[in-house]
Parts: C-alpha cells; structure tokens; sequence
C-alpha cells in the first residue's frame, strides 16, 4: 500500500542535497535503505492499528528548500516565545536554522548548543559519536525517514558537572505562506556525569497551513545526571506530526519528559525509554486535548533493564467533537530488573458522545520483585462534583468548564516552567466554554 | 418561606417521599429526624435540585416561586443552602475562588454589585473565624485532603459566607467529635437570625442540644408522622423511633 510513497521518498533522496551536512550523508543513504526496504506502517501492524498514516503518504510532502520561508509576523514570533521566560533559543523555520531569529551567544550556556548544520568539528565529532547509536530507525518508518532527509535540529551536549541554567528552548516554526513541506528535524541530547538541563521542544503552525512535521530526538542521560524535557505540539490545524523520542538514561539519572499535544490533525508520537543504569528514573507525564476530527496517538515504552529504577507516568486527555485519541503505554521490566517500580495511570475526559478513545495500557514482567501499576479510566464529568458546585451557584456550563480545567490541571500543574504553564493553562481554558470565568480561578 | 405539599418522589420504582407536608417560616429552625431510609437524605436532594430523582405529585413553594421549576444554581441564587452530608473533594478547583463565583452569581442574581478580591477577603477572614478554620486551607482545592470533621466545618463556613435564606444541614453532625460538634454547632447558632430558616436533618437529638429547634418532625415512610417542639426529640431519644412510627400506624 505504501509503494508509492516510498517511491516518492526515494525519488525525493535522489535529488536531495544538503552540502553543508555532506558529512550526514553515510547516515542519510543506510536510512532511505531501510526506507525502501521496510517502508511505512499500516494499520495492520498492531502499534499502527489506530493510526492510518494513509491520509499523510498520499500527499507526497517534498521538503521545504531554504528559500521558501516567508518572513514571520511579530505577532507570530510572539506566539512561539514565551514572555518571561528567560531561555536560549534555537529557532529553525521549515526545518532550517535561523540565525537571526536565535539568540546570539549559545555558547553562554555552559554547554555545547549549536544547530546540527552549523556544528563545527568538536561538535560533529560529538554528533557522529552519538547519532543513530540508540534510535531504533530500523522499527519505525518514519523515524528511518527522518534520517535519510536529516538536515538540522538541536544538538545539546551538557560535559560532565555542568548545569546549564536558563531552560534551551528548540523552536521549529512551519512557516508554509506558500506550498505544503515536510519536514524532518533532529535532535541530539546528551548529558555527561552529574550534568543538569532543561530542554524545551516546540512545534508551532499557523492557522490551517497543510505540512507534516517528522522529528526525532535521541537523549542520553549520563551517571547522575538530570534533564528536564518539554515537548509542546501546537501544530496548524490542518497538518500532521509525527514525533520519535529515544532515550537511554544510566546510573542514577533522572529524566522527566513532559508531553503536551494541543495541535495538528494528525499525531503521532513515540516514547521510547530505556532505563540502563540502577537507580534510574523516568517520568512521563502527557497532556492531549482534541477537538473536531482530530486524532492523537500516544504511544510510550519504558524499558527497565537492571535492577533498582523506576517510572512514573501520567497521560491524561481531554476529547470533544469527533476526535479520537490513542494511548499506548508499555513497560516491560527485564529478567534482571529487579526491585523495578514502575507506576503508570491514562485518564481520559470524553466531552462529546462522538468522541473517541482507545487505551491501552501494557505490561510484560520478566522479574519476580517488582512493584508495578497501572490504570487507565475513561469517563465524564463526574456528577456530584458537577452537583456540588451548582449547588453554590455556579451555572452548570460554568461547572464543566471548571471541572474540565481541574482534570487537565492535575499534569499542566507538574510543568515547572511558571511563563509556559501559565500560557498553556489559558490555552486549555480558552478551547472551553466560559474561558473568561474559569481563567479567573487559575 | 418554604412550603411542601404532598410530595412524592421516586428512584427508578422505588418510592421513597410519599405525600410529604411541611411549612417553614422565616426565621425558624426546623429539626428533621428519622430512621435510616425514611428519606432524609431525599428530601434534602430534592430540595436542593439534585438529578436522579422523578417527582411525582405535589408541589414545593420557596418564597413564592415553583422551586421544583429551578436549576440547582438557580436554587442557589435564590438563597436556598445545602450543607452536604457527604461534601465531594475536587482537587484543582480552588475553595476560595468557587466561594468567590458563587456569591457573586449570587450578587449578580439580586443586581448588587460583585464583590472585588479585595471585598471578598475581608469577607472570608470574618467568617472563617465562626468555625475556627485556618486560612490556609482556603488555598486547597475544594476539600481537598480535608478531614471528615474539616468538610463538615468547611461546610459551614460556606454557609456563613452565602448568606441563604434557607439552609438545609444534611446530617452536619454525623462524623463528629463533640469538639468539632460543638464548633458546628456555635457556627450554626451564630449564622441563625429572624431572616433566615434552618432545616436540621438528623438521626440524633445530640445535635439539638446545641441548635436548639423551634419544630421537630418524625420522618417515617416517606411522610411526616408526627411533628412537635424540642420535646418530642428528647422523647424519640428516649423510646426510639418505633414507639412513634407504631402510634401513627394506630392512628
């Protein structure tokens, strides 16, 4: 079925061309390889089996070429920044690295910042080190596909003992004035010993521009180490994100992924943990909101494979119209992780009687001491609560927007940014009835 | 103030308010008390405007206006008070502010002026005072992490800061300890005034020692059996409730 996408995908690399990254091009030819030859999942593979990515292969997205970026509004730039938020960013519109747009001094940080294209030898060295060592490409089509078209993204490296204070803040705009694009960016992550970071991922469109935002982030998480990590998906309403998150955490390191979807007609995404070192943490915590007919698929893994780590995750989801959402979490703790604890709850809110919500949450235990939960719910408002409050006045429309923005607040709340918090608090109080009553409780 | 004739209401089949009179007036406090399942409980829901039951005959006059007619919000603004035998914990809305919305729908509802934050506050740190709370639980989220005895109090001081015409008291006494009894019960007496109606309802007399009630009626089977002054409570406490429910079978 996917034939003639991979024939376009194919015909597209053998045009593609990027000099300024010749030095990704081994990368590029083994990922379009494994293109070709595994193609793209259907709805017949069971991790696709509510997803029919169809709608998005057919479209035959070329990539966006450096030029065809129209110039950003304030207003537009102003909708990606947060105000108060004191952070160095890396802004890349249509999958390109803008200079101009991005601060000025990323080598301020403490760290090594840069875009992948404009990494210099240090940092490629780095780069070639770390790329594709864990991101399992071979599994997951798109994920192949991001690599064949690498051109840029975040590359992050935090040496050992550092801290790098102010949250780095990968901003990747789709800017589609003109024609529908894919895009496919790339991230690198990696934190030496004991080093510290926030990273925030965003991913903002306008209006109802059509395009297919493709990324990959790999992370790696050095001994004792902490990094604290943001996506937020605010895509165009009419476009679609796919998303492949990899991350290996050793000894005693802790990563805490926050997974905020809002946008796009179509998502996708992929976490994908490996807890390698005892005493290794991973939180995950998830937010989706949908409405009219879009579809959002969460589909998360954490692997515990020694003994002594833990993780903790926390999706909830708020579905109106005819939307549909997916959430798959699975934690498979290893032969030898013993004394794994693993906790996992997936709860949903379904506002509409056409909304939709396929939750699955599984686990696959190989040891005997292990501490494992897990639940997923979903429901409506719950009718005492509703009572409750009408009961003291609040009229019943009111009371549900209420209790809506208290469900979704239990995960916004854990954002420790206060500007992005607080912003995505009003963007969830603005999609419900009464936004401007129930903003007055936050 | 509030007048119930002959009422009836069901759930799914089962009867549980069969023909049930009662006249409150301004001012008064009227002690409700019967045996499990006589419908306390339902009478108190009813009243309030909760869902799930299907009223049959009768009719419920509140000052003048079909009180069966209005939403619980509607209700609210009228000045109708439920104090919850069970009070629901939702974490994430915020005590304070869901007082503040309220009172002033409320507000809203009589065409006075809405109450600023600052308005408000003062309001909140005069009445916390009548059940001894602290401020900081006012910053949780609506009885969140409370204790039984912390609900029923909070409760209370919802009712202070609402100021209704009639407040019904489900079962406000169940769960306490004679501490936490005798400090609901000071807030209760301190919120009683010739404008406003108390409706107790109760399994104990206990409560009515320290709210004292101009009226007592015996629930039983849905209807009132027998009604009186604070004697007939210190009698049902001392024969229980057969001795009345056999005398009105008699009757």
């Amino acid at each position: 079925m996917s034939q003639a996408a991979i024939d376009h995908f194919l015909s597209e690399h053998a045009r593609f061309q990027n000099d300024s990254t010749a030095w990704l091009n081994q990368q590029r030819q083994t990922a379009i390889d494994v293109v070709g030859e595994n193609g793209f999942p259907s709805t017949r593979h069971e991790a696709w089996k509510y997803t029919d990515v169809r709608s998005l292969l057919k479209r035959n997205f070329s990539v966006a070429d450096e030029t065809s970026s129209a110039t950003l509004s304030e207003t537009q730039l102003n909708e990606v920044r947060y105000t108060g938020l004191a952070c160095h960013e890396l802004i890349f519109v249509n999958g390109h690295f803008s200079a101009d747009l991005s601060s000025a001094d990323l080598n301020s940080s403490g760290g090594n910042v840069c875009s992948l294209a404009s990494a210099n030898d240090e940092n490629k060295a780095l780069i070639e080190t770390y790329i594709n060592q864990f991101a399992r490409s071979e599994k997951h089509g798109f994920a192949a596909l991001n690599g064949a078209f690498v051109v840029d993204g975040g590359f992050i490296h935090v040496p050992a003992n550092v801290e790098i204070e102010l949250p780095i803040h990968l901003i990747f705009i789709a800017n589609s004035a003109d024609k529908s694009f894919i895009t496919h960016p790339r991230n690198l992550i990696v934190l030496g010993d004991n080093a510290k970071a926030t990273v925030i991922e965003s991913y903002v469109g306008f209006d109802d521009a059509e395009y297919c935002t493709n990324t990959v982030t790999e992370i790696v998480t050095g001994q004792g180490s902490s990094l604290e990590h943001y996506k937020l998906q605010q895509e165009s309403s009419k476009s679609f994100h796919i998303g492949y998150l990899h991350a290996v955490c050793k000894k005693d390191s802790r990563l805490d992924s926050h997974s905020i979807s809002l946008g796009a007609a179509l998502t996708r995404n992929d976490i994908d943990t490996t807890l390698a070192g005892s005493g290794s943490h991973v939180g995950l915590n998830g937010f989706y909101m949908t409405g009219g007919d879009q579809h959002i698929d969460n589909h998360t893994r954490v692997d515990h494979s020694v003994p002594n780590t833990t993780s903790d995750e926390t999706y909830r989801g708020v579905l109106n119209g005819k939307s549909r959402a997916v959430f798959n979490g699975k934690v498979v703790v290893h032969k030898e992780a013993q004394k794994t604890d693993a906790q996992q709850s997936n709860a949903n809110l379904l506002l509409s009687n056409n909304a939709e919500i396929d939750t699955k949450p599984e686990l696959e235990i190989y040891a005997d001491d292990v501490k494992c939960t897990h639940g997923a719910t979903v429901g409506q408002l719950d009718e005492n609560m509703l009572f409750y409050l009408r009961s003291r006045a609040i009229d019943e429309s009111t009371a549900r927007s209420l209790l809506t923005f208290a469900f979704a607040e239990e995960v916004i709340k854990k954002i420790n940014l206060e500007p992005v918090r607080h912003r995505l608090e009003h963007k969830v109080a603005g999609r419900l009835p009464d936004a401007s009553l129930i903003t007055e409780f936050m | 103030m509030l007048s119930i004739k002959d009422l009836h209401a069901k759930i799914g089949d089962k009867n549980i308010l069969n023909g049930l009179n009662l006249e409150v007036k301004k001012g008064e406090v009227h002690a409700i008390m019967g045996p499990n399942g006589s419908g306390k409980s339902t009478l108190a829901n009813v009243l309030a405007g909760r869902d799930g039951y299907e009223i049959g005959k009768g009719t419920v006059s509140f000052e003048d206006q079909n009180l069966l007619e209005l939403s619980p919000e509607e209700r609210a603004c009228a000045g109708l008070f439920l104090a919850f035998q069970y009070p629901v914990e939702i974490p994430g809305v915020n005590n304070i502010y869901l007082l503040k919305a309220g009172v002033n729908a409320i507000r809203k509802s009589r065409g006075e002026v809405e109450l600023d934050a600052v308005e408000f506050l003062a309001v909140v740190r005069e009445k916390i005072k009548l059940v001894k709370m602290k401020e900081g639980f006012m910053s949780r989220g609506v009885n969140e992490g409370f204790s039984g005895g912390e609900k029923k109090r909070n409760e209370i001081f919802q009712m202070a800061v609402l100021e209704p015409k009639l407040a019904i008291l489900d079962e406000t006494d169940s769960g306490l300890d004679i501490d936490a009894l005798k400090i609901v019960a000071e807030g209760v007496n301190s919120l009683r005034n010739e404008e406003r109606s108390i409706i107790l309802v109760t399994h104990y007399q206990r409560l009515l020692n320290y709210i004292v009630p101009d009226h007592v009626h015996v629930l039983a089977g849905g209807r009132i059996i027998k009604s009186g002054g604070h004697e007939l409570a210190l009698q049902l406490e001392e024969e229980g409730y057969e001795q009345v429910m056999q005398e009105a079978a008699a009757a």
